[in-house]
């Protein structure tokens, strides 16, 4: 085969190439480490120096994932290896363990081509909020990634990686995987155990993955789901995540909630989703309006509920064990302060004052509190829901990929970009993105959720559309990486 | 207000270390002097990434010590956290129970409880330098061992009055913990601590004055001497017409002073918020039943026994029962099967004057369970019991038994064997010790004329005489009875 071929098969088609002995595991990393070394587009943080050795290629390649790289956010603790979450704070940090999920698909024979760039503790939606610089769309490098798993995302899209690993806590692997024309899932809140991700908001952040089309996510999902004894939030896995085969959507009810279908959509992306829909009716699937009443305000309780974990998530940080210490500090407030104050970037304060402030006494029953009621109404909407149909679908991004710099300047604006895809991180259940067309030549994404643990159908009904929609993510690969990707290692 | 009476009104905050195998939300083992930040993980450490684990074993004594004090369990309980920022607090939070603790209410004693919570231990901060306090060292260093180490918070309600009464209260309830087997309740080694909540009002007065808190007395007489010191200071203030200010407080044990920590002002905002990486405790039956079933008997109800069933003065059952090292080394004494069998109140006589004085009280801190323990001590339970046995027969007199015990305690070893290694027996024949007492009589003639004049007082010589011919193996009633016979006393 030649690199571009080998850099033309998804992650599985690969793993079953190892396997059956047309492709060699070592050619395949070795291929991706040039090309991500020709990286212009910023997503890596840390690459791998080269293959793994011969045993350990061997250990990988006796694994259902036959050590296929797997590009990894910054934020999964891996041992001995730079975890700085994208944050100054954290710089050159090497954690003495690795993350659980990590772990789990190591075990499964995954290698670790490197890690990816993402906003600082997943706090963005462009990826501008990086220690280590913006990352850059491969679709259109003036324009975001989106995030938090930006570099994840932007890496997949451009074919520097065959497949990735991110975080998604309000929409941080859905939107990024919209904006770049990929598949990103986040499964229910408990599916995977969040041991060793340096931790945003404790009660949102659940990892998945980032890939080129619906059978990578569920191959990926498969190793990495399962109760694990070091997250108490961590649930039991019934029986395996099946491998989606569905081709048809007969009988399947989708339900279109018009609170997130409606308003503030922009014209692109709702042409691209109504079609989609029309797609689904032609599949056999019922299409019909549903209520959730309450998920307009799904994006003010986030942005109150999140920020009081991180608030308390980041203290941590504090020069005292590990990371950045601010030098000739003159006492230990001095100290405190200053590291915190060079440490951080300026969304992480905003985040940390707006959290501080929401659980001070006096203001905890009117934030916090009401915050956590609507969190509560939440869920129960999307329950009722899902008494009346199978899945819910929306567009993932109000709009497509914006301008690098386009809205840094207006937090609330940036929030915006998860108005679709909170609502479901603070009802915990599961949903994916898939691409489903282009709008002005850039990515819009469809995203469908379903009740707690049922990845299952989700994947089936995401994979059925896949094949009928057709995308075409080779123009951001082809576009992804400079000349240096063309030479040998 | 000057001429009003005045009352204390106290209520104590104990903290007590659980005596787990592992920490309290992470696998390392609890740690007993190892080198520093040996006894660590990424999750006692704080690192980036990891995640707190409930320890079962924890929740299980805290349910036992509910049980002990007579509490309400909650079905539900919920761990929070509590947010401030200090070197020894690696995470920048506690992980604590606030408005949901495990226990609420119970009793025990005269005090009742407001609530039992469990909770994580801080780190320890050294401070290096001459002074080996925080100010005017050279510099802090972190040993992580103890952190995270499980803790429980006993509250009590404001019903103790004087600084005598909670050092006694502590002891009793420092014994309770130690029964139940869940701390090794060590005020030195910091493994029982206790603050005090300190106001005073007019006698009568329904309401509280306002409080002070007197952090971390490290010993019961500190305890006393603290909470003392406070209610002096607290009184002369209210009587010169000062008022009071809320305000955290240390005790010098050495000086006596107290100083301000902090006031009310600079009372931290710790911001306490539900532990989103732990689910709530959920108390099932299952948990109810093991803790049910690994309940001890507990000091007042095994005072009550030994009182009853054992047939011991009130006094002795309840010296026994509140310290549960000295009444399990009774039990084990009275147990044994040896001959003859020593009367039960003799036994308790023996064990809580004879042998524990001998043992070296440790009451220097004012610790009322202070002083040795007896199973820690050469003397075997059965060796005891085998002696007073000896002594209630008559075989061996007070005396030579007192000097038996003596060797017991240096040397350990069999109680009969150095009774006839040392030709301790009682004098067998009341004819040979008739012949000493003759003697006696006639070496001390003086004194033998005064006993016969009426006066009891002074036989102590002739006795004297008659235990130095016998090396001590005359029985003292038998010889008084003698002397009298041979004086013609009735």
């Amino acid at each position: 085969m030649s690199a571009t071929d080998i850099l033309d098969l998804s992650g599985a088609q690969a793993a079953a190439a190892i396997g059956a002995g047309t492709l060699s595991a070592r050619e395949l990393f070795d291929a991706y480490l040039v090309r991500a070394r020709g990286d212009e587009l910023n997503c890596f943080t840390w690459l791998a120096e080269q293959a793994p050795d011969d045993a350990a290629i061997a250990a990988g390649s006796a694994g259902p994932l036959k050590a296929v790289p797997l590009a990894v956010k910054d934020l999964f603790c891996t041992e001995g290896v730079p975890s700085q979450s994208g944050s100054r704070i954290l710089e050159g940090y090497r954690p003495p363990y690795t993350a659980t999920a990590v772990a789990r698909l190591k075990d499964a024979g995954a290698a670790l081509l490197g890690k990816t760039n993402q906003d600082e503790f997943a706090m963005g939606s462009s990826n501008e909020n990086s220690a280590f610089g913006p990352v850059r769309n491969p679709w259109d490098r003036e324009r975001v990634p989106g995030g938090s798993s930006g570099g994840s995302a932007a890496a997949v899209a451009a074919g520097l990686a065959p497949w990735a690993l991110g975080t998604d806590t309000g929409g941080s692997i859905r939107q990024p995987a919209a904006l770049c024309g990929i598949v990103g899932c986040k499964p229910t809140y408990g599916a995977i155990s969040r041991y060793g991700m340096i931790a945003f908001a404790s009660s949102l952040d659940q990892a998945g993955p980032l890939t080129r089309d619906v059978t990578d996510a569920a191959l990926l999902l498969r190793h990495m789901v399962g109760r694990d004894p070091r997250d108490a939030t961590s649930l039991e896995w019934v029986g395996e995540v099946a491998l989606p085969r569905a081709e048809r959507l007969d009988g399947v009810r989708l339900g279109v909630p018009r609170e997130l279908t409606g308003e503030g959509i922009e014209g692109g992306v709702r042409d691209a989703f109504q079609a989609t829909l029309a797609r689904a009716e032609e599949l056999g699937a019922q299409v019909r309006d549903v209520a959730l009443a309450h998920a307009p305000h799904a994006l003010s309780a986030y942005y109150v509920l999140a920020p009081a974990e991180a608030s308390s998530n980041l203290a941590r940080f504090d020069g005292v064990r590990y990371g950045l210490r601010a030098p000739e500090a003159h006492d230990l407030l001095d100290m405190y302060t200053r590291t915190r104050h060079d440490g951080f970037g300026a969304e992480v304060k905003r985040r940390i004052m707006l959290g501080t402030y929401a659980l001070s006494a006096g203001y905890y029953d009117a934030y916090y509190g009401r915050a956590q009621r609507v969190r509560t109404k939440i869920a129960q909407d999307f329950a009722a829901a899902f008494a009346e149909v199978d899945l819910i679908v929306t567009p993932t991004s109000p709009t497509v990929a914006f301008r690098l710099g386009e809205k840094t300047r207006d937090p609330w604006a940036m929030y915006l970009n998860d108005f679709c895809t909170v609502p479901m991180s603070l009802a915990g259940i599961p949903a994916i993105s898939i691409p489903c067309g282009l709008s002005g030549g850039l990515p819009v994404g469809f995203q469908i959720a379903g009740p707690p643990f049922s990845e299952s159908r989700l994947l089936d009904a995401a994979h059925a559309l896949e094949r009928a929609i057709g995308f075409d993510g080779s123009p951001a690969r082809a576009r992804g990486a400079g000349a240096a990707s063309e030479s040998a290692p | 207000m000057v001429s009003v009476e005045l009352e204390p009104v106290i209520g104590l905050e104990i903290h007590v270390q659980l005596a787990t195998r592992t920490k309290m939300f992470c696998g390392c083992e609890l740690s007993f002097g190892e080198p520093p930040n040996t006894r660590t993980c990424p999750v006692c450490l704080g690192l980036p990434g990891s995640l707190p684990a409930a320890n079962a074993r924890a929740i299980h004594f805290g349910l036992k010590i509910g049980m002990a004090l007579g509490c309400e369990l909650a079905p539900r309980s919920i761990f929070h956290r509590k947010n401030y920022f200090y070197p020894d607090l690696p995470k920048g939070y506690q992980i604590s129970q606030y408005d949901e603790p495990l226990c609420r209410g119970g009793r025990l004693g005269d005090v009742r409880i407001h609530r039992v919570h469990l909770e994580e231990d801080a780190a320890k901060l050294v401070h290096v330098g001459a002074s080996g306090r925080i100010h005017g060292s050279d510099a802090s260093i972190v040993d992580f061992n103890r952190g995270g180490t499980p803790l429980a918070e006993i509250v009590t309600e404001p019903d103790l009055r004087s600084g005598e009464q909670a050092r006694e209260w502590l002891g009793l309830l420092r014994t309770t913990l130690r029964q139940l087997g869940v701390s090794d309740v060590n005020m030195e080694e910091g493994s029982l601590r206790c603050d005090a909540n300190i106001s005073v009002r007019p006698l009568g007065s329904e309401e509280l004055g306002v409080k002070t808190e007197l952090k971390n007395m490290n010993s019961f007489r500190f305890i006393e001497r603290g909470i003392r010191a406070e209610v002096a200071r607290q009184e002369k203030l209210l009587r010169e017409g000062g008022q009071v200010v809320q305000e955290t407080l240390h005790f010098d044990p050495a000086s006596e002073r107290i100083t301000s920590l902090r006031s009310k002002e600079e009372a931290h905002d710790y911001r306490y918020f539900p532990e989103p990486d732990l689910l709530p405790v959920a108390i099932e039956e299952g948990m109810l039943e093991r803790a049910r079933a690994a309940m001890p008997e507990l000091p007042a109800e095994r005072a009550v026994r030994l009182e009853k069933k054992v047939g011991l003065s009130p006094e002795s059952a309840r010296r026994l029962a509140f310290r549960a090292e000295l009444g399990d080394y009774f039990e084990l004494a009275l147990a044994a099967e040896v001959d003859p069998a020593p009367p039960a109140q003799a036994l308790a006589n023996w064990v809580v004057s004879d042998l524990v004085g001998r043992l070296g009280d440790g009451g220097a801190d004012g610790d009322p369970g202070a002083g040795g323990d007896p199973s820690s001590s050469r003397v075997q339970a059965p060796a005891l019991a085998a002696l007073v046995g000896l002594v209630a027969a008559r075989r061996i007199s007070v005396g030579a038994g007192r000097r038996v015990l003596d060797r017991l305690v240096a040397e350990g070893g069999d109680p009969l064997a150095i009774v006839q290694a040392e030709g301790l027996e009682a004098m067998a024949g009341s004819e040979d010790l008739a012949a000493i007492v003759a003697e006696a009589l006639a070496a001390n003639a003086d004194a033998a004329e005064r006993v016969r004049g009426g006066n009891a007082k002074a036989i102590g010589p002739i006795v004297g005489h008659v235990m130095r011919a016998t090396k001590g193996r005359a029985d003292g009633g038998e010889v008084t009875r003698l002397v009298n016979e041979q004086l013609g006393i009735d």
